[in-house]
């Protein structure tokens, strides 16, 4: 692998950038793989380098429908955090954010991974007891969540003006998140593709996974796809969104359904908000990217949804949400808007899991899973060389279901 | 926002309904049911590409549920496939 | 000083009358009326107007419309706005504009130091550096570089506004096409919505200078627009920018300059058919230095010379691979410039065309190529390699170009609509719509004006009959017509030998012909990967001019077909939208209204603090007294309650009456309890489940008669569970006869709680015997009270004797003023929802926000008695019994007594085995100061937490642990006395 430094920055300038080696490589397909992973995500991406680095499986192949890094890596809104409440959740999410400190280093490629802290905008009480308690249960597994007065809030925000002692919804307290931060999606999916690549893993574009081959046990033999049959033993499925249209045909009955999750940027515009904002009781959160756009995301479209679309409905409500707190942004202007497809399980945590079909993997209901990349695919490598969980998911496999022992994240009632 | 045929009130906009959610089949009695067979009741739901027949609630309009089928990759309404 | 130098001395469509100062970069400036600020610049003869991005290189004005790339201002002032491309700026007296994103000035700019550096800025160079030691170092540079213009800081209230509105036909685009199409389809008598983003209609004709039924194109538009505007059924609005198009034909439309005093108004407009002719936009052409400050679109240059009287330069080549810029040659002339040459990249040159441009002196230099264009702050010249030839250099301070046109399918294709590449207009045009939408005239991929009049008056009438209506072809106007056009030679990019200079493909993101290449060498090959990784088509313009041609160098590069290489996706919106313009005026209280109780007046006037409390409704959190901390408030407050007697407003509890021969069956199934026992006149508390075993309310109901029952819910779930009870009767039993009407509105509630209750309420008057032994706990009775027609119930939340009194919504106010009254003799304090916290806790009684957490069932919370084993089901019992049957430890509800007694655990805080940071075995569900025990007291769940009564756990916060010792979960009456009394 081409390392990435100024000094070869420099060197490559005086020869005009024409000696630039492929970040990955196009190799034919072959017949056979110890893993082959479905989806070019971030979560599959993952899995693949992990699987070569710390498991030294690298007869691997990455098939991906359309192209690399298209999937959820590319229209999320790049937030990485650890603010969960369950003892289940908290240590994942721990040590995704960890793994992301050192990635850039460690996939010498620069991710951007900027850790320029959350801050909660609290705006009712039981929101206040609620984050109180993660502040206390994140401190048990090492995540630090720091509750700000009305004034503090302010200062480290001041361009959140609204929320006043006389608004609807009048701010009573903030909480800082100190551990998270951004990183630039397209550089997570890039920077994973061009390591594993580099340890011999084959990533394949354009390459669609259209049914599996089985033996008489039912155990996974192979893959079918729109370039021929591929024998393997081990599938591992990351295709955020769309995973039961593969596992639906295999008999399997997974609790997951598809929506449609929006965000939207502004005009880009100097330094003017410096943490990710997340104001869940006005059901909004923004950021500033580098390129000085604000990213901006809410709620999630009513209706199962298979379009990465629009809807009108929930946009409006977070723009005015979001006008709200910040009244000085309405004369900024809506650049780009764009949707995603997420599934979500019946208790809205994700599933990293074996299957009832012995070789086959799931790594789903991702919500928010960007942040979940390094450590889902470090746990999923895990459990396809060992067959085993990683402690770490123990918590997320499939078998919770069959005693509807959820692991619930979403508030604390039925709700 | 859609634009729903509210049986009872003609095409609405979305804001006056709430979705229900996937249809499914009436809730079985659950003592003739086996765990396993509960459960799958209980958590796995329609969600595919494609047509979907779901429920909507007008509760901001005549307060009827009713069921209507949608491809839930253009948003189309689209007729019952016993109508088709 | 030779004020407005390049204005022409006649024609244009400004007010020569009108003169207005202006301010650009700190430069004093006049224009006209009907300038924009780019007109009004190029009047001046100020060329350089902005600075790149990356490199800071000097930038001119390229376009005339949204689509400008290179000069973005910032308006300082009232105007206060960012990012708008200078085309875009409607002139007025006293405008104050600076460039965005160079310091002090664009054409004096330290930035421009960038351009020095620029061999180590290729397309995502920061993706390989800035890696030591980490990010965080370089992160703040980068953004300050980054960012373009300061964000607008007005925060005056501007009166934005939303609207619905409908219409049978909605035209988008008052060019040619949609003037035909809005004249057939308001001809028909449909409710016609004509919208177009310039202030003036005529589209693409305000700079031509065509003729149309034997006049200038402009009194044809005139006419035009006269007779829509005299048509009732024509709503015709002028800078208006139609800027989605979602689902079911819905299309959002925003005015920047409505009528009134509304700001800026959107319009969702629910549109029966749509009739999309918003024209085309021109595509420049790649080749070195083609940023350079005056290289202009050729339609743009039209637009200058014809609209806005300005001659942009004095001596201008035009380079084209297609007829259209032969016009702009033609008009440049009759504005009196030099043209020193058309380069036609097409070897053969349009025959008639050319004789015309010959005949009027201009060379026309056929299957030649502008290879570099040459100059430091602006144009000096450009170096032309003719076929076969040397190449040569041609002095000009401007090159006109145009590299064909792409019709401006953005809001086609965010309807879903698919696009084809037209291989003659070597362009994506429309192809099948998914929705109810057509496109008409340039949009369509149709270039003669004859032709796109023709389209527009057919699909305007087309698509009245679609929406109903009787509509027919209007006849179309004869056009002097330059006959068909020659065919154009596709020209993504010039071909250019290895140079110094840089080939822009999107000049406001700075990303050049090398960078692409270098996105390809580096395996970034799919058009989103080059997209993402060069920023190609990223910037404010959203790529509006370059988009094409870098989808055209990637197919030649990679020998495929445009269509193989596909678009990047198309969204919304179109133009940028201010966000006050998306929201409307909608402020807090209009978009999460406040829900006020009869008694809400009087909490407020008495000092009440007044919290959320769920469904949008408000209530009294406690009534300090001058003095008062908060907890002596509570305190006070508990404390009356325990002593003598509080009185609290329970109005926004969730109430519905339910009335029908199945009443008893529905309550049956979603509670979990047995209900067929119930006499009237009585209530049982009563705990509902989801399917999946979760708890999702409690309250407690009556039975008001034979078949009527008065549930009462949660405040915040009232909402969830009228759903849940009509989806249950209309969908799961239809065939049940039961009616559920949502009362909570129609009651209003004072709850009278403590010793003194029954002496108070007899004060104040009443015809129902109190008596405990006739007025049993859990019964209600109807009377009156202060005269009021009530229905009192005999409930308790606080643990003490305790009545609900409910009246008719008018007399809550009465009511209340009316107990205060009668109790003052009694102390009788109000109470707020701090100090029912405190009474509940102390009494053990659960509260949905506190102790119901997801991994809890009702056994878990004590509640096992309300779990009937008599029903073979209701919902969520057989949920419960799967998970119980799974086996292992579960969380119990407990009391904790904390070992110091003033100590506060914080409400959350875990409980770990030997207070270790290590995962928790319960939680701290509440915990409160106790009135009646002198102490902190609190609950908690607690793993096993049943079998460890009088055990020490440990509680553990950031900064200590506390000790605290298991017991059970009540800390006041165990016995249940004082409520019963």
């Amino acid at each position: 692998m081409q390392r990435y430094s100024l000094f070869s920055l420099a060197r490559n300038a005086l020869t005009g950038h024409r000696d630039w080696q492929a970040v990955w490589r196009s190799p034919p397909l072959g017949k056979r793989y110890d893993v082959v992973i479905v989806g070019a995500g971030g979560h599959g991406l993952a899995t693949a380098y992990y699987l070569a680095r710390n498991h030294d499986i690298t007869r691997v192949a990455v098939l991906e429908r359309g192209w690399l890094g298209g999937g959820n890596v590319a229209r999320n809104t790049v937030t990485i955090r650890s603010n969960y409440l369950r003892d289940e959740s908290i240590p994942f999410y721990v040590k995704s954010v960890s793994l992301y400190r050192d990635l850039s280093r460690e996939l010498n490629f620069n991710l951007m991974f900027s850790q320029r802290s959350m801050i909660d905008v609290v705006q009712t009480y039981p929101r206040l007891r609620d984050i109180k308690r993660r502040m206390l249960n994140m401190d048990l597994h090492g995540a630090s969540y720091e509750v700000l007065d009305v004034d503090e809030l302010r200062r480290r925000i001041p361009a959140l003006t609204g929320g006043g002692p006389r608004s609807r919804l009048p701010i009573i307290a903030g909480m800082a998140h100190r551990n998270a931060g951004v990183a630039r999606h397209d550089a997570v999916a890039w920077g994973y593709a061009r390591a594993a690549d580099a340890r011999g893993i084959e990533l394949h574009q354009h390459t669609e996974v259209t049914g599996f081959e089985r033996g008489g046990r039912g155990e996974i033999t192979g893959v079918q796809t729109s370039r021929g049959t591929v024998q393997t033993n081990k599938v591992a499925i990351c295709v955020s969104g769309h995973t039961r249209t593969l596992t639906d045909g295999l008999g399997l009955r997974l609790p997951l359904q598809s929506f449609n999750l929006t965000a939207f940027v502004s005009e880009p515009v100097k330094p003017l908000i410096d943490v990710v904002v997340n104001m869940p009781d006005s059901h909004c959160y923004l950021s500033q990217s580098d390129k000085g756009e604000l990213v901006i995301g809410g709620g999630v479209d009513p209706g199962i949804s298979f379009r990465r679309g629009i809807k009108e409905g929930v946009f409006e409500d977070t723009v005015t949400a979001v006008l709200e707190m910040f009244p000085a942004l309405q004369r900024l202007k809506l650049l780009r808007q764009w949707g995603g497809t997420l599934d979500t399980a019946s208790d809205s945590s994700p599933i990293v899991s074996r299957t009832d079909i012995p070789g086959l993997y799931v790594s789903a209901g991702w919500w928010g899973g960007f942040k979940a990349i390094p450590a889902g695919g470090l746990t999923l490598a895990h459990l396809i060389a060992n067959d085993a969980p990683h402690p770490l998911i123990e918590p997320f496999s499939l078998n919770r279901f069959r005693s509807l022992d959820f692991v619930l994240e979403t508030g604390t009632t039925a709700r | 926002m859609l634009l729903i045929p509210c049986p009872w009130c003609g095409a609405r906009d979305e804001k006056e309904f709430e979705n229900g959610g996937p249809a499914r089949v009436p809730r079985p009695d659950p003592t003739a049911m086996t765990d396993e067979a509960w459960v799958d009741y209980l958590l796995i739901r329609p969600s595919h590409p494609g047509a979907l027949r779901e429920r909507w609630w007008h509760v901001h309009g005549c307060g009827q549920w009713f069921e209507l089928w949608r491809d839930t990759v253009t948003h189309d309404f689209l007729d019952a496939p016993d109508e088709r | 000083m030779n004020a407005e130098r390049r204005r022409l001395p006649a024609g244009g469509r400004i007010d020569r009358g009108r003169r207005l100062r202006f301010s650009f970069d700190g430069r004093e400036l006049t224009g006209c009326g009907g300038d924009t600020l780019a007109s009004a610049l190029l009047a001046n003869g100020v060329t350089l107007t902005g600075r790149s991005f990356k490199y800071h290189r000097p930038r001119g004005i390229q376009g005339a419309g949204f689509e400008e790339p290179a000069t973005l201002v910032q308006l300082e002032g009232a105007d206060d706005a960012t990012n708008l491309p200078v085309t875009r700026v409607a002139l007025h007296d006293g405008l104050v504009a600076r460039s965005v994103n160079c310091w002090p000035s664009a054409s004096f700019d330290l930035g421009g130091v960038a351009q020095r550096f620029s061999a180590l800025l290729p397309a995502g160079f920061y993706y390989k550096t800035f890696m030591w030691p980490n990010w965080h170092w370089y992160e703040p540079f980068i953004r300050r570089a980054a960012g373009l213009g300061r964000a607008p800081r007005d925060a005056r209230k501007l009166r934005y506004e939303t609207r619905f509105d409908h219409c049978d036909v909605l035209v988008v685009g008052a060019g040619p096409a949609g003037l035909m199409a809005a004249l057939a389809a308001g001809a028909s008598g449909a409710r016609v919505l004509l919208v177009d983003d310039d202030h003036s209609p005529g589209g693409r004709l305000l700079g031509d200078n065509a003729i149309i039924d034997g006049a200038p194109a402009a009194t044809w538009v005139d006419g035009a627009v006269a007779r829509l505007d005299a048509m009732d059924n024509v709503l015709r609005l002028a800078d208006a920018t139609a800027w989605a198009y979602h689902e079911h034909n819905l299309v959002l439309v925003t005015e920047r300059s409505p009528e009134g005093p509304v700001f800026q108004r959107t319009r969702r407009v629910r549109a029966r058919r749509v009739v999309l002719a918003t024209g085309a936009i021109e595509r420049p052409l790649v080749f070195d230095n083609n940023d350079l400050p005056g290289v202009m679109l050729a339609s743009a240059v039209r637009v200058y010379v014809n609209r806005y009287a300005v001659r942009p330069g004095d001596r201008a080549v035009v380079f084209t691979n297609n007829d259209s810029a032969y016009a702009t040659a033609l008009d440049l002339l009759t504005a009196g410039a030099d043209v020193a040459a058309v380069v036609d990249v097409r070897s053969a040159a349009p025959g008639a065309l050319t004789e015309r441009v010959r005949r009027a002196g201009i060379d026309v230099l056929a299957g030649a190529q502008v290879t570099t264009a040459h100059g430091g702050r602006r144009l000096a010249g450009v170096l032309l390699s003719p076929p076969g030839g040397v190449s040569q250099r041609i002095d000009c301070d401007l090159l006109c170009v145009s590299g064909g046109w792409n019709p401006a399918v953005h809001l086609f294709s965010q309807a879903r609509g698919e696009l084809r590449f037209d291989a003659v207009s070597s362009a994506f045009v429309p192809g099948d719509s998914a929705q109810a939408n057509a496109c008409a005239g340039s949009s369509n991929g149709t270039s003669g004006l004859a032709d796109c009049l023709h389209e527009g008056s057919e699909a305007g009438m087309r698509a009245a009959r679609d929406a109903g209506f009787d509509g027919s072809v209007l006849e179309v106007p004869p056009v002097k017509d330059d006959g068909p056009a020659a065919p154009l030679e596709p020209c993504w990019h010039v071909e250019t030998p290895a140079g110094n200079g840089k080939a822009f493909v999107d000049i406001q993101n700075d990303v050049t012909l090398q960078d692409l290449e270098l996105a390809r060498r580096e395996g970034y090959g799919a058009v989103e990967h080059v997209k993402r990784y060069t920023t190609a088509g990223m910037g404010v313009d959203q790529g509006k001019t370059g988009n094409v041609n870098v989808i055209g160098a990637l197919a030649q590069r990679a020998g495929e077909s445009l269509e193989t290489v596909g678009t990047t996706t198309f969204r919304p919106p179109y133009v940028p939208v201010e966000f006050g313009a998306i929201a409307g005026q909608r402020p807090g209280p209009e978009y999460l209204p406040y829900r006020h109780t009869p008694m809400t007046g009087w909490h407020k006037a008495h000092g009440a603090v007044m919290y959320e409390a769920g469904a949008r409704w408000r209530r009294p959190g406690y009534y300090p007294q001058p003095g008062e901390t908060f907890q002596q408030a509570v305190n006070r407050e508990s404390e009356a309650v325990r002593e003598a007697v509080g009185m609290y407003d329970g109005s926004p509890l969730g109430k519905f009456e339910i009335k029908g021969r199945d009443a008893v069956a529905l309550l049956e199934l979603v509670y979990t309890n047995n209900w067929h026992n119930l006499a009237v006149g009585t209530g049982r508390y009563g705990l509902m489940l989801t399917d999946t075993g979760l708890i999702l309310d409690d309250g407690v109901t009556f039975r008001l008669g034979g078949h009527r029952y008065l549930m009462s819910t949660s405040t915040a779930n009232a909402g969830e569970i009228y759903r849940h009870l009509e989806q249950i009767l209309q969908v799961e039993r239809p065939g049940w006869q039961v009616l559920v009407t949502p009362v909570t509105a129609q009651w209003a509630n004072a709850t009278v709680c403590g010793p003194l209750a029954r002496d108070v309420l007899t004060a104040t008057g009443t015809d129902i015997d109190l008596d405990a032994a006739d007025f049993p706990f859990m019964h209600m009775r109807e009377g009156q009270v202060a005269g009021l027609p009530a229905r009192v119930y005999r409930v308790s939340f606080t643990g003490e004797l305790s009545f609900e009194v409910n009246v008719p919504a008018r007399h809550g106010l009465a009511l209340w003023e009316a107990l205060m009254a009668a109790g003052e003799p009694f102390g009788i304090t109000p109470v707020g929802s701090e100090a029912s916290h405190v009474l509940r806790v102390e009494k053990g009684f659960l509260s949905l926000g506190h102790e119901v957490d997801g991994t809890a069932d009702p056994c878990d919370l004590g509640l096992g008695w309300v779990m009937s084993r008599r029903k073979p089901d209701f919902i969520g019992k057989r949920a419960v019994d799967i998970r119980r049957n799974r086996g292992g430890p579960r969380r119990e509800l407990v009391g904790l007594l904390p070992e110091n007694h003033a100590e506060l655990m914080i409400e959350g805080a875990p409980i770990t085995p030997g207070g270790r940071k290590c995962a928790s075995e319960g939680f701290v569900s509440a915990c409160v100061w106790s009135v009646v025990r002198r102490r902190t007291v609190a609950l908690g769940l607690l793993r096993n937490g049943r079998a460890r009564i009088g055990e020490w756990v440990h509680v553990r916060m950031l900064d200590r642990v506390v000790r605290a010792q298991v017991t059970q979960p009540v800390f006041h009456d165990p016995e249940g006395r004082w409520l019963r009394g």
